[in-house]
């Protein structure tokens, strides 16, 4: 597994551009989760991401540039609604959010198979929506440049070059670094931020201090689902360029689960923690055609990983209990 | 059963206890005469609950040997500790709610009938001349959810007299009591020990040892400072022993001079959570200048009128004026532009963020104001250090140096201070204290009721909350009694006594 992922810069830098999606659910499960709200809903926000990154990314036509950034402001601002919806529930009718979100992520999945079905957006023959437009792409390279002679060439004479020509690599990874800076930011270091932390730790003092409690609530949910939907949205502008018919969801909103479980809840730990998950799942293929180990075998061996990791917290605790019981 | 040659019940001898590097208990001897009430004093964290536990077997010591009738004995869980005659009643009583009071003392060994059907009436008659047998006496079919706190203890009593227990701890047995309820729990256990118990009760309470007990141990910092026979001692004495130092024991203050009315009630109506009214037509209101203290047990709308004060609940009728302005069904924002600030009676709930450290939590209430703020949405958290820094030097919150230090790790009198430090720094036209010094040691006690009489002078109205009788006599200068959701006196401390209030506390009189 671990031959796996190191033995080449290009599986290197593979493993970074797949620790993208899941770091930007990590920070949305994170920034919620410090803020004592429960975004189980990264996956349907993140869905929506990928709907809003199709169907702006081919339906309307910008300069280079422009159009990403513009892509980018639509999903934030439609995952930002979306579990801003489920924040609006629980203050409104007291909903819990892990009920809402659960069910909003059913809700967005059967949207996107609604939207790839419709007549007008699949393309004949095929059971996929059509491919973004170039100007919308964020890879650093144009994937049709690796067939290229001049692009062969180049990476056969830059080994630096090389894992970033023939991989999807692009301006996502710092995007989802920017994002984790801002968030952490805005958290340690904002007005908004101390408010969303002392709710999240004991809303009733947050509450009897006469902060906006459900205000709050609203704010954190919209950045949460704003930031996994960018995920979302990111992911169609550099790999798949178009959303497809799934028999299921593809579970980057609960990998983002587990990385901000990981990370404990800090989004700069989210960065690594998405690192650390991508290299699993990578290696974690390498390990099945190498081994012929069935993929349960792998998610149950990062399924256990994680488990050890979230119950490190506990360690000292129990470590005293048994002390007590000597 | 009991052997009459030991002459102590229990010998602790030599107990040391630490958690992690913390030692809770170094060396500590404990000799409790049989036939005694012997009372356990020491500050808050001093270790003497933690010794009890040690005896009761929730807690294994790390050195020391007890003996309990002059033989060594091993005591590892509650249980060994009940097969050897030791019981406990924990000051957060632990009996099944919707059960029968009968239900709750035999629970574990209930007399059946064929097939294990439960014998009720054999129980019930069971329970009612165990009762009498200790002048405990009980109706053993009332539900517990409906019989008051005092009851509820003496069923706890009952449930361990009822294991065969000899020797019964109780832990802060009068917290929860009225000033009669706690003359009649001292009969008991007079009763008791004459009936060849031996009772240890831990307190902080000085009045209480000097009523009640035979001896005293005193306990500081984990250390055994010695014990006492309490005829030989004064409360003075004794207060000297647990701080170490000496002690106020009363709170020096001028006469009031109250100014123009801050906040006035008018028949407020406040329901709780079951839509059931706790605060009935009730009319009050607080002078500039003033401590006013509410006095009342616990559980007669004292919470929920705060809360509707505090903007947390809704109230059904009437006003909540201060300086002039309704602010009845506001939200918390209103009291706060209101000035009204508050120490709340529950403050790991609602006063701090335990998470946060201390300069957060000073700045709880205040956040927003320049004086914090950096360039932009920014908080400048330079500025909050310096602000943190001169008030934990100006409130004396120890340790010095503890800005960065999460308000966890503080004891509980620094908490407070903090909770007071932050509330007083906002010069508010009314500060109200719910339960200030609650769970606080005499040192912390001194500070907070001391602080609350500087801002009484400093021309600020200031309401208390307390369910301390001696609290009220100490640092009022009015007192109203609430019972059953309505004021029911309005009295000048110098004109009234603890009896008196303690009757009108209990709904007699009216």
């Amino acid at each position: 597994m671990f031959t796996g992922v190191f033995s080449s810069t290009n599986r290197i830098m593979q493993v970074i551009v797949d620790s993208v999606p899941i770091a930007m659910t990590g920070l949305a499960v994170a920034f919620a989760g410090r803020t004592g709200l429960f975004n189980i809903g990264a996956e349907g926000q993140f869905i929506l991401g990928q709907i809003t990154g199709a169907i702006v990314g081919f339906y309307v036509p910008m300069p280079p540039i422009l159009h990403p950034l513009f892509i980018i402001l639509c999903a934030f601002a439609v995952g930002g609604l979306y579990a801003g919806f489920a924040a609006w529930l629980k203050n409104r009718f007291n909903i819990h959010e892990v009920i809402s979100t659960i069910m909003l992520n059913w809700i967005a999945y059967y949207f996107m198979i609604f939207i790839v079905n419709m007549k007008s957006v699949k393309v004949p023959g095929s059971q996929h929506s059509p491919e973004i437009l170039d100007t919308a792409k964020i890879n650093f390279f144009h994937r049709d440049f690796r067939t290229t002679a001049e692009g062969q060439a180049l990476s056969e004479s830059s080994p630096f070059l090389r894992p970033f020509i023939r991989t999807d690599a692009g301006y996502a990874i710092i995007i989802m670094l920017i994002t984790a800076l801002l968030l952490w930011l805005i958290l340690k270091y904002t007005r908004l931020g101390y408010e969303l932390r002392a709710v999240g730790y004991n809303r009733y003092a947050a509450e009897f201090s006469a902060m906006p409690v459900k205000r709050n609530a609203l704010m954190s949910m919209f950045i949460s689902g704003g930031v996994a939907a960018v995920g979302g949205a990111m992911l169609v502008m550099s790999t798949s360029y178009y959303i497809t018919m799934l028999g299921t969801t593809e579970g980057y909103g609960w990998d983002g689960i587990s990385v901000a479980l990981i990370a404990s809840n800090h989004p700069i730990g989210c960065v690594f923690a998405g690192l650390l998950y991508a290299a699993l799942k990578f290696g974690g293929l390498e390990i099945q055609s190498r081994m012929r180990a069935p993929t349960e075998i792998i998610n149950i061996m990062i399924g256990t990983l994680v488990l050890c990791i979230a119950l490190a917290p506990a360690l000292p605790r129990l470590a005293e209990r048994l002390e007590r019981k000597e | 059963m009991k052997k009459d040659s030991a002459e102590f019940a229990v010998e602790m001898i030599g107990i040391s206890k630490s958690f992690g590097h913390f030692k809770a208990l170094d060396n500590v001897d404990l000799r409790v005469r049989t036939g005694t009430i012997h009372a356990l004093l020491g500050e808050n964290g001093a270790g003497k609950s933690t010794l009890m536990k040690i005896l009761y077997g929730l807690y294994s010591g790390d050195a020391g040997e007890i003996k309990i009738d002059g033989e060594t004995v091993d005591i590892r869980n509650p249980k060994q500790a009940i097969s050897h005659g030791i019981g406990m009643v924990h000051q957060h009583f632990m009996l099944v709610e919707n059960m029968t009071i009968a239900e709750n003392i035999v629970l574990g060994s209930e007399p059946t009938k064929s097939l294990g059907r439960l014998d009720h009436a054999l129980m019930n008659d069971m329970i009612r001349d165990f009762g009498k047998q200790y002048g405990l006496e009980v109706d053993p079919e009332e539900v517990i959810m409906d019989v008051s706190v005092a009851t509820q203890q003496r069923v706890e009593i009952l449930k361990a007299l009822f294991r065969g227990v000899d020797i019964l701890i109780l832990d802060e047995p009068t917290a929860v009591l009225t000033p009669q309820e706690i003359d009649s729990l001292i009969v008991t256990m007079r009763s008791l020990v004459a009936d060849g118990k031996t009772i240890i009760i831990i307190t902080h309470k000085l009045k209480e040892i000097m009523a009640a007990a035979d001896d005293c141990t005193v306990i500081r910092r984990g250390k055994l400072v010695g014990t006492v026979r309490v005829s030989d001692v004064t409360e003075k004495d004794l207060a000297s022993m647990m701080v170490g130092r000496e002690v106020k024991l009363t709170t020096a203050k001028d006469k009031a001079k109250p100014g123009e009315k801050v906040m006035e009630i008018r028949n407020l109506t406040v329901k709780d959570a079951r839509g059931i009214p706790q605060v009935r037509d009730l009319s009050m209101h607080v002078r500039r200048g003033e401590i006013l203290a509410i006095a009342g047990v616990d559980g007669n709308g004292q919470t929920e009128l705060i809360e509707a004060i505090t903007g947390l609940r809704k109230s059904e009728s009437g006003e909540i004026l201060v300086n002039g302005v309704d602010i009845a069904n506001g939200m918390p924002i209103d009291t706060h532009n209101a000035g009204i600030k508050t120490i709340h009676e529950d403050r790991h709930k609602r006063g701090l963020v335990l998470e946060f450290n201390v300069g957060e939590n000073l700045i709880l209430e205040t956040y927003k104001e320049k004086r914090f703020s950096g360039r932009g949405p920014f908080i400048s958290w330079k500025k909050v250090d310096d602000y943190a820094e001169r008030l934990i030097e100006e409130f004396d919150i120890r340790p010095a140096d503890c800005s960065m230090q999460p308000v966890r790790e503080l004891s509980g009198g620094n908490q407070q201070k903090v909770i007071v430090a932050r509330t007083v720094e906002q010069e508010p036209d009314l500060l109200i204290a719910c339960q200030p010094t609650r769970g606080l040691d005499v040192g912390a006690i001194e500070f907070v009721r001391s602080a609350l009489v500087e801002q009484r002078d400093q021309g600020r109205a200031v309401l208390l909350v307390s369910f301390e009788l001696d609290e009220v006599l100490d640092i009022a200068d009015r007192i109203n009694v609430i019972y059953n959701g309505s004021m029911v006196a309005d009295l000048d401390p110098e004109e009234t006594d603890e009896q008196a209030i303690g009757l009108l506390m209990a709904g007699g009189g009216q």
